[in-house]
């Protein structure tokens, strides 16, 4: 089995290769484009498969393949890739979803004319996702993390001809690089203090208990600052902005950036270098874990809040990953790696469901996104009625059949262990109503209701579109087999423990809570929402019933809690102030003196000019005309004769003799 | 070595070479021409060089001669009395040659008799063509193929 | 008395200012180009000479660059003549009195 941990490397190497073949190709090869890109992604699942397969062998197996990259002075910077539980979950979990979405967009790309191009940029991003799972090193992570933004920025702004996709890509562009910047200063204070960038070195490596005794006190900066990065990538609050906007792109470009590839970088890179986090801990307590959880509960909430009061089918779900996403990284600042990494892979599961559900739905009311125009689908796209259905039982977190359920009471179980506070577990309680409620809300004005004028043009997608929702729903189903307390398999997988089965621990008292909870949520956004858009089938429905109870309240949701307002007179209008400033300064400050060098340069030049004239140009006068003077006398011996040349030749050959003969 | 055949071969050649100089008349002087690379020829067989002699005789009677004459055929109407005579060329030649003369005696020769050799064969020469001489061969053939394409340009017709 | 090589050297400078003498006095184009074969084959002459009476003439050094020479005068004479046509065709004379284009 050592041969598939040496050849780790060629999962994203094959995607990658795919993409630049693709690239190349004329843009009317679509077919071949799509089978290439298909069958890139096939083979990276394969060996996907091989690697977990290996990893299967002892409980907490961890191989890994270092390699120098280049050397200055003593010091080397080495790169290389690792094999351990938690890279071959995400492995098989990127290349399945990644696979479902491909074949998806085989479908819902049909009709757009750059359609090789965006399968070399797909092939392109899942190879980079899945070179940031294998990487042993924190640069090469670095070096595809932001190969993973390039991607997002190359997709999201698909459509560049619309200025919202342009404007959105370069959105998303810099708002993450804001991250990025705090991850390549810790990444640098790491290397600093060091001296290593490998995650595992045979015990040299930085997450090895000797690499963190080396940095001491400074892991937990370190941490943080690294922390930005993912902060950025994984759209935590205050930087997850983009994200919502990153809806401008092909639907199953969202898919893939909101389920298997763009946000799940920063939760794996938390999970990752989770030891530097950990160091020095009281009771699973860090500072900087304590940071943690308080931005994923703060994004969490604020994520589920907006997400009750926007009407985009798109943006709902963007809010909804948002929030999840914040979930995730509360469970791992409590601690729960292995239940943040397990809901991470059940969540790629079915947000790529819910997103490929919505991008049919789309597709179905011929690019409709407002979810107040729709109505009353569930006969006219029953597959997709069904899967998306499936898609929000998980995510609303419906205990006993389906993944999202198991993963969401893990994460309740570790913030209920929590030993410095029990405040996020009621937070997260509350959160689980959220969720629910607003999922209700969604498909109650989607598919439930009257039909409206949209609705009527409406039409089951394609096969190649419905095959792989339903692949998605199974699998975010099966998923769940294990996932149970009475059989943890996948979180004894991840810690590295040997699972037991033991039927006793199947019901638990927080499942009863959350069962409640749900319930509560899906009864309440029935009533809520039971007459909402009933009244005409021809006009949208103007009014949401939250609106009615509380405008002020719903418009500042609507609106995003007026964050990106926040931002444009804050941060972009101080930029702008500085760069007025700049300008300012430029204009009276430096420029005068810029113009002072100039006249000093002006009056040397006015000397320089004077003495040239005068004194140089005299004799420069006089050289000229003599010279003049002898090309005339010259000349006058040319006189065009081949003859007198060749004599002259002669006279001069004779001349030469006679002085070496007298000189000899 | 025959000083007989020597002192005939000179007297010819260099008899035919002032001929080719001083007629008159191209065509004649074109033939006296022929006659002089004849006895240079002879020169190159009197010093046991067969093989640079021979060469000489089918490159300059069998080629430049011939291409000459043709020369003259097509440059005929401008062909007739040769007109007037430069004397400044003929003190020149006279200075270089005393001065040569000069030279060439002031000069301690290196051996009066001429060694002793074996022949030197055909295949000798080809042999050491083919080694120490191969680049200079291959540039003479690109030489030669420039030649003979530069010469078709200049000749073609100019095109109205 | 069997020739030496001073006598070689003086008929070669002979032939050489004969052939100085047609390049320098005759108006004709074509006589400047038997002058110059003349010339020419005048240095062949010495370097075979030189050849057979230096010290080593085992290997054909003479010969050699005699051969190589003739190849270049054949060359030389080929695309002389044929500039010599080319003139001809121009300026519908070959006396070089009258080709005076270079004048100064």
């Amino acid at each position: 089995m050592a041969w598939s941990v040496n050849n780790v490397w060629l999962i994203p190497a094959l995607p990658l290769a795919v993409s630049f073949v693709i690239l190349s190709l004329a843009n009317s090869r679509r077919k071949s484009a799509a089978a290439l890109a298909v069958i890139g992604q096939i083979a990276a699942l394969t060996l996907s498969i091989f690697a977990f397969v290996t990893t299967l062998q002892t409980p907490g197996y961890r191989a890994f393949h270092n390699f120098t990259w280049f050397t200055f002075g003593d010091s080397a910077l080495g790169l290389g890739w690792v094999l351990d539980p938690l890279a071959a979950a995400m492995l098989i979990m990127i290349a399945l979803v990644g696979l479902c979405i491909f074949v998806f967009s085989i479908g819902y790309m049909a009709g757009d004319k750059d359609f090789t191009r965006f399968f070399a940029y797909l092939s392109f991003f899942s190879a980079a996702m899945l070179g940031v799972v294998i990487a042993n090193s924190l640069l090469l992570l670095f070096v595809c993390w932001e190969l993973v933004g390039l991607a997002s920025y190359l997709l999201i702004g698909f459509w560049i001809h619309k200025p919202s996709a342009a404007a959105a890509a370069k959105k998303a562009f810099i708002t993450t690089r804001i991250g990025d910047m705090g991850f390549f200063l810790g990444m640098i204070w790491l290397y600093g203090n060091s001296g290593t960038l490998l995650f595992y070195d045979d015990g040299r490596g930085c997450l090895e208990s000797a690499g963190l005794v080396m940095l001491g006190s400074s892991a937990t900066f370190i941490a943080l600052l690294i922390f930005c990065g993912a902060v950025g990538k994984s759209g935590q609050f205050p930087l997850h902005v983009w994200l919502p906007d990153a809806m401008e792109g092909p639907t199953p470009v969202s898919a893939l950036i909101h389920a298997a590839t763009m946000v799940a970088a920063g939760v794996f890179l938390v999970a990752r270098v989770y030891p530097l986090f950990a160091f020095g801990d009281e009771d699973g307590v860090t500072p900087s874990l304590t940071v943690v959880v308080s931005i994923g509960v703060i994004t969490a909430l604020m994520a589920s809040l907006i997400a009750l009061a926007q009407f985009d089918i798109k943006r709902i779900l963007a809010y909804s990953t948002v929030s999840q996403l914040g979930l995730m990284m509360v469970s791992l600042g409590v601690g729960g790696v292995a239940a943040g990494i397990m809901h991470l892979i059940a969540h790629g599961f079915f947000k790529a469901l819910l997103f490929l559900g919505a991008g049919s739905v789309i597709h179905g009311v011929h690019d409709e996104q407002d979810i107040r125009k729709m109505g009353g689908l569930r006969f006219l796209m029953p597959v997709t009625f069904l899967t998306y259905a499936v898609g929000m039982m998980n995510l609303s977190g419906v205990p006993f059949f389906f993944s999202g359920g198991w993963t969401k009471e893990e994460i309740l179980h570790a913030t209920m262990r929590w030993h410095a506070s029990h405040l996020p577990h009621y937070l997260m309680l509350a959160g689980v109503v959220l969720t629910t409620l607003y999922m209700t809300r969604q498909m109650i004005f989607i598919f439930f209701n009257n039909r409206r004028a949209v609705s009527d043009l409406a039409h089951e997608s394609p096969r190649v579109m419905t095959l792989p929702l339903i692949a998605l729903a199974i699998c975010s189903i099966v998923l769940g087999a294990v996932l149970t307390p009475a059989w943890p398999w996948l979180h004894s997988y991840l810690t590295g423990e040997t699972a037991r089965f033991d039927a006793t621990l199947f019901i638990q008292p927080v499942l009863f809570v959350s069962l409640v909870l749900v319930g509560a949520g899906i009864a309440l956004g029935a009533w809520i929402y039971r007459n909402a858009g009933m009244e005409d089938r021809h006009r949208p429905a103007e009014t949401d019933p939250l609106e009615h109870a509380q405008p002020a309240l719903f418009r500042f949701l609507e609106h995003k809690m007026w964050l990106d307002e926040l931002y444009e007179r804050t941060v972009l209008a101080s930029s702008r102030a500085a760069a007025r400033f700049s300008d300012w300064m430029d204009r009276h400050v430096w420029d005068g003196f810029v113009r002072a060098f100039g006249g000093l340069g002006q009056l040397f030049g006015i000397f320089t000019t004077n003495l040239d004239e005068r004194g140089i140009n005299a004799g420069v006068d006089e050289t000229t005309s003599g010279a003049r003077g002898l090309g005339r006398v010259m000349s006058g011996w040319h006189s065009g004769q081949i003859q007198t040349y060749l004599g002259a030749v002669a006279v001069g050959m004779l001349a030469l003799l006679i002085i070496y003969a007298w000189l000899a | 070595m025959n000083s007989v055949a020597f002192i005939l071969i000179a007297l010819l050649t260099l008899a035919a070479a002032l001929a080719a100089a001083s007629l008159p008349k191209l065509i004649h002087a074109a033939l006296s021409f022929a006659v002089t690379f004849v006895g240079v020829a002879a020169f190159f067989f009197l010093l046991g060089a067969e093989f640079v002699g021979l060469v000489q005789i089918f490159v300059y009677i069998g080629a430049v001669a011939v291409l000459i004459v043709f020369t003259i055929l097509l440059t005929r109407r401008d062909v007739g009395k040769d007109r007037g005579f430069n004397w400044a060329g003929v003190f020149i030649a006279i200075a270089v040659f005393a001065g040569l003369l000069w030279a060439i005696l002031k000069t301690q020769p290196l051996s009066i008799a001429a060694p002793p050799i074996e022949a030197l064969t055909v295949r000798r020469i080809g042999e050491v063509l083919m080694t120490s001489y191969v680049w200079p061969l291959q540039c003479v053939g690109l030489l030669l193929t420039a030649a003979l394409i530069g010469a078709l340009i200049l000749v073609m017709e100019e095109k109205r | 008395m069997t020739p030496t090589l001073q006598l070689f050297l003086i008929v070669a400078a002979a032939l050489f200012c004969i052939g100085l003498l047609a390049a320098l006095s005759r108006r004709h184009a074509i006589f400047i180009l038997i002058g110059i074969e003349m010339m020419l084959a005048a240095a062949n002459l010495n370097f075979i000479a030189f050849w057979r009476f230096g010290p080593q003439p085992q290997p054909p050094t003479g010969v050699m660059v005699a051969i190589f020479s003739i190849a270049i005068a054949a060359a030389e004479a080929a695309v002389g003549l044929a500039l010599v046509i080319a003139v001809y065709r121009h300026y519908r004379t070959t006396n070089v009195d009258q080709l005076n284009q270079l004048k100064g």
